[in-house]
């Protein structure tokens, strides 16, 4: 088991928001977290990161305890986390931004070998590689920020609303880089919106509703599930 | 008016301003990096004056040789003062960060007092002294060279921010902390560093001052007032905008005080200020 989260609960001050969530990713597979807007996708993730540590229950990564260790630690265990809304670094340029993705010792060590793996996946960033990440359309800055969490050799690569604005055509070839991250032995545990599209891409789904957990499976078993429509479509 | 006084003026306004601009690019950084103002910066420059002064009464030390340690010593006080008071208050509500480093410059200048009185100091025959004339215009010695160090520094300064990997991993967490720290950057040490270099700052500045200017417990007041002026005329966390408005408040310091009124020269640099606010709010080089 890459990564596995054990009975968390989580609460923003008082509020809680996730009620007893387990869930669990396997080493190459491709995970979707689905869930209506405000289902507490992205806390999941965010408390995975520790971005949110107000929190019961346990998370375990290669089946180490990880719960309790700082943010900063997690790309140095393997853990990439590409955070929503991209957030790459406005004002630096692109390479600037694949550069502190390397950010931990053995990722520095292998820096340019994963350069240019990246701009083999994204032909675009090596082409714009000195311009300002603020200048680029949201297609181009979702690219570089997904880019730049691969740039930390991770096992596990968490997305969070990768396809958020974007056009078809650059959904598209998302969803081939997708494949070809998960090709490469790397897990994704990515949030979608888009329940249709998710589970065409995925291998297995959890659906969320209101911070609990309501099924769980592979996505083919998902697709034309009665509980996964009503979740979506309203009761 | 002859061309000589102008002239002067344009010198030593110039001499002044870089001055400025280095004390400004600490205050910068670390609003920069942390959006959090350092009210005590003026008692910043205060300590680090003193320390250079206490060097060269206690240890015989003239400033220019001490400047390393006085650098050193200010890197330290602003590391202690992140780990011993901003670490705590990082999330906290704007007005409880104002307080605590306005409260921070209460007690540094009460504490100076009480320790060393408020009497005024001055090293008597530092290495730099006297002037040099060039072309009708004089130069004050220590005044040249400590605007040529704090133009180094600078210099050093946006090197250091701009070409090294800690640099740029500064500029990340300043643009976006959570974002730095999911990518494996510690934010805390980041704004430790930050605090460090901020204050190094302050104590180049200081510590060539110590060569010309009195040495008092107030002495940071102004020179803080002026620092806010450049960051909000150079534009927010902007470090080369601090440089062209260090420049440009002392320039308008000594002319202003020159063509029309030196008893005035505060409120020209203030007029600057208030003007910025209104048209232009986010700087010369703001991104804000």
């Amino acid at each position: 088991m890459l990564l596995e989260i054990k009975n968390i609960d989580v609460l923003y001050d008082d509020f809680q928001v996730i009620w007893d969530v387990s869930l669990n990713v396997q080493p190459g597979e491709m995970v979707a977290l689905l869930g209506p807007n405000g289902s507490g996708k992205s806390t999941i993730l965010n408390t995975i990161s520790n971005l949110i540590n107000n929190r019961k229950g346990e998370i375990y990564f290669n089946d180490q305890l990880i719960s309790n260790q700082p943010t900063f630690t997690r790309t140095g265990m393997g853990i990439s986390h590409v955070l929503e809304r991209r957030r790459v670094f406005p004002h630096l340029t692109v390479l600037q931004n694949l550069l502190l993705g390397a950010w931990h010792e053995k990722a520095k060590a292998e820096r340019s070998e994963s350069l240019s793996r990246i701009y083999g996946l994204f032909p675009k960033l090596e082409a714009r590689s000195d311009q300002l990440a603020h200048t680029m359309s949201g297609g181009e800055q979702q690219m570089l920020a997904i880019a730049r969490g691969l740039m930390g050799l991770p096992r596990l690569l968490m997305v969070d609303e990768p396809f958020l604005g974007l056009s078809p055509m650059v959904v598209k070839d998302l969803i081939v880089i997708f494949r070809n991250i998960v090709d490469e032995g790397i897990s994704i545990l990515f949030v979608e919106q888009n329940v249709r599209l998710a589970l065409s891409m995925a291998d297995r789904g959890y659906v969320l509703e209101s911070g609990r957990l309501v099924i769980a499976g592979h996505s083919k078993d998902l697709v034309d599930n009665e509980t996964v429509k009503k979740v979506f479509l309203g009761n | 008016m002859s061309f000589e006084i102008i002239a002067q003026a344009i010198v030593s306004g110039l001499m002044t301003g870089l001055i400025y601009a280095l004390i400004a690019a600490g205050l910068s950084l670390i609003f920069g990096l942390m959006n959090i103002v350092n009210f005590a910066h003026g008692e910043h420059l205060m300590v680090s004056m003193f320390a250079s002064f206490w060097l060269w009464a206690l240890l015989g030390l003239d400033p220019v040789f001490s400047i390393p340690i006085t650098i050193l010593l200010m890197a330290l006080c602003g590391v202690l003062t992140h780990y011993f008071l901003i670490r705590f208050i990082l999330k906290a509500k704007m007005l409880i960060q104002i307080c605590a480093t306005f409260g921070l410059s209460i007690f540094i200048r009460a504490l100076a007092q009480f320790l060393w009185t408020p009497d005024f100091r001055n090293v008597d025959q530092p290495l730099l002294e006297g002037r040099i004339e060039i072309a009708n215009v004089f130069i004050g010695q220590p005044q040249f060279f400590a605007s040529l160090v704090c133009l180094a520094a600078f210099v050093m300064l946006y090197l250091f921010v701009t070409r090294t990997e800690t640099g740029l991993a500064l500029q990340a967490t300043a643009q976006d902390r959570e974002a730095a720290e999911i990518l494996g950057i510690p934010s805390n040490k980041m704004f430790a560093i930050g605090w460090g270099i901020g204050l190094g700052c302050v104590g180049v500045a200081g510590g060539m001052m110590t060569n010309y200017f009195f040495i008092f417990t107030d002495v940071g007041v102004n020179f803080a007032l002026f620092a806010f002026v450049a960051v909000a005329l150079g534009g927010f966390g902007s470090i080369i905008g601090c440089l062209y408005a260090g420049i440009i408040i002392g320039l308008v310091e000594s002319l202003g005080g020159l063509l029309i009124d030196p008893s005035f020269k505060l409120l020209y640099v203030f007029a600057i200020y208030l003007l910025v606010v209104i048209y232009k709010p986010q700087g010369l080089f703001g991104r804000y």
